[in-house]
């Protein structure tokens, strides 16, 4: 089954971090999509840019909205996805647990629907 | 020493003191002010400063209360120069504190009579009011002098995450007014054990989920130095014996768990020449002591598990019986999912697959369908059940909840054996 891992976390202003926390955290995602990638189950890992760079689209009526910023502003952002497949939920759990992410905010787990895999819908 | 600059020497004599006082040094300088981040810090500049001084002027007789000594002056010149700025005004007639003659160092101080509150350090460290996750990373910092980034990559967790968890809890023992003194003789029992609890988290540290086999080995010297010196400031506590006894027993298997190629290989399979010698004749020692006492407990057990294995390196078998027998008595008095489940293994070995598979089915709880120990277990047996397909779908299980590559592929490879006929998985000796 394929899972998301959705990576939700506050999103600090520019320099609040210091550099080397950021190194740091940056190795420990190298070696966490390695182990992920080297046990064969990583399907995509995606980081998100801030979201001040988001842009929202919603079409009504005809009328087509473009706006600044995300969609919904909170106090905790998506900050990235990691898409596994693994057997189970259980499975799914061990690998987020792992996460360099659950150290500084909320990893997300929740089975994909439906995935466009080999040029069709697969669920 | 003659091939030594007078200021390599120092710095082995230095890195001498640091390895044996360190712990004793700040012990007895929180114990004062209930800080051990300044106790860090004023014996960071002590040593700092032996670095300088001891090149030039020679290494003191009595390293460690040079060390003291300076530690307290620096203490004190930045509690007076902290007071000097809340309470008066800057008037520059008034000699700084730092100006202030200092005691002269080692001197005054008789270093057979420096007490060791290392003790009051470790119930500070596994204090009730102290996050269990933190206690052990605490310990090997305060009372080892392991940095937070040696830690940090101990228990794979990013360093600046670990020295952050590390300042908030010395800065709770300060300001909670954690007290630096022995427990009150009714709550002894319950204290001891969350102090051996905190020690024996440094030896099995997949309590937190964020490790595997692999990291685990990375922190076993740590565990033997902090389980050695619970054992040397409670010498009369049988369980601190039998968990010194069971990490010198568990990491004397240690340089036989990866072949040549980095593979994991299971206990059974292990070259006991491998073992080491010495590690096994010092948990047996720990062990003899711990028995003098005729206190059996959890730690004694597990000790007394490992010494049973230990034992083939001398007789080339494996009393089964004997372990059963042990691992009935840890399972009845430590009931934890990880007790069963070896448990499990042991009657497997004695009584045949279908009985070990019985104990297994006793797990319940929500944990224990995703405990990867159980789903190996589980594996192991139906191969040698030869129930094949079930079997197979429980080690596809086990896999699924294994994220350290070593015992990943090992479980690939146990598997493949199975499904191509090669046999039940190999049973122990």
């Amino acid at each position: 089954m394929r899972y998301a891992l959705l990576l939700h976390h506050g999103e600090p202003a520019s320099g609040e971090i210091p550099d080397e926390t950021i190194q740091s955290f940056q190795v420990a995602f190298d070696a966490y999509a390695k182990s992920l990638d080297g046990a064969g189950v990583l399907r995509a890992a995606e980081i998100l840019g801030p979201s001040e760079l988001s842009t929202t689209v919603t079409v009504r009526g005809g009328g087509l909205e473009v706006q600044d910023g995300p969609f919904a502003e909170a106090k905790e952002m998506l900050g990235g996805v990691f898409i596994i497949e693994v057997s189970d939920l259980d499975a799914a759990v061990a690998w987020a647990e792992r996460c360099p992410g659950a150290q500084y905010g909320v990893v997300e787990v929740r089975p994909v629907g439906t995935a466009f895999v080999g040029g069709e819908w697969r669920s | 020493m003659a091939f030594l600059t007078a200021h390599e020497s120092a710095e082995v004599r230095a890195a001498a003191v640091a390895r044996t006082s360190y712990g004793r040094l700040v012990a007895l300088l929180a114990s004062r002010t209930g800080d051990i981040a300044a106790a860090e810090d004023v014996l960071a500049d002590a040593f700092e400063r032996a670095l300088r001084r001891w090149p030039v002027d020679g290494v003191p007789d009595n390293p460690e209360a040079w060390l003291l000594t300076v530690a307290r002056n620096r203490d004190r010149d930045r509690r007076r120069s902290a007071e000097h700025r809340r309470t008066t005004p800057y008037d520059p007639d008034v000699a700084p504190a730092s100006l202030v003659r200092e005691e002269e160092p080692g001197l005054d101080v008789d270093v057979d009579a420096i007490p060791d509150r290392r003790l009051a350090l470790l119930f500070v460290c596994a204090h009730p009011a102290i996050d269990t996750t933190v206690r052990t990373p605490l310990m090997l910092q305060a009372v080892l002098g392991f940095r937070a980034d040696q830690i940090a990559a101990a228990f794979a967790i990013p360093a600046p995450t670990m020295a952050q968890r590390l300042v908030r809890a010395k800065r709770r023992i300060r300001d909670a007014g954690i007290p630096f003194a022995l427990p009150d003789r009714s709550v002894v029992p319950e204290r001891m054990r969350e102090v051996r609890e905190a020690v024996y988290g440094a030896f099995a540290i997949d309590w937190q989920g964020v490790a595997g086999a692999t990291e685990r080995e990375a922190l076993g010297n740590e565990a033997l130095l902090l389980a050695e010196t619970l054992a040397e400031l409670v010498p009369d506590d049988p369980e601190a014996l039998g968990l010194a006894a069971l990490v010198c027993l568990s990491l004397a298997r240690a340089p036989a768990r990866l072949d040549a190629t980095g593979a994991f290989v299971p206990l059974a399979e292990q070259d006991p020449d491998r073992w080491s010698g010495r590690l096994i004749e010092l948990g047996e020692r720990h062990l003899e002591r711990a028995h003098g006492f005729d206190r059996i407990g959890r730690f004694q057990l597990e000790a007394a598990i490992q010494s049973a294995h230990c034992a083939r390196r001398r007789t080339g078998t494996t009393d089964w019986q004997a372990l059963r027998t042990l691992h009935t008595a840890l399972a009845e008095i430590a009931p934890t999912l990880g007790s069963t489940v070896s448990l499990a293994v042991v009657v497997g070995r004695t009584d045949g697959p279908a009985a070990g598979l019985a104990v297994l089915d006793r797990l319940d709880g929500p944990h224990a369908s995703r405990f990867q120990p159980a789903w190996v277990a589980r594996a192991h047996l139906l191969a040698q059940a030869d129930d094949i397909p079930t079997a197979v779908a429980a080690y596809e299980k086990a896999i699924s909840l294994t994220a350290d590559l070593p015992s990943r592929e090992h479980l690939q490879r146990t598997l493949d054996a199975v499904v191509s006929g090669g046999g039940p998985a190999p049973v122990p000796r």
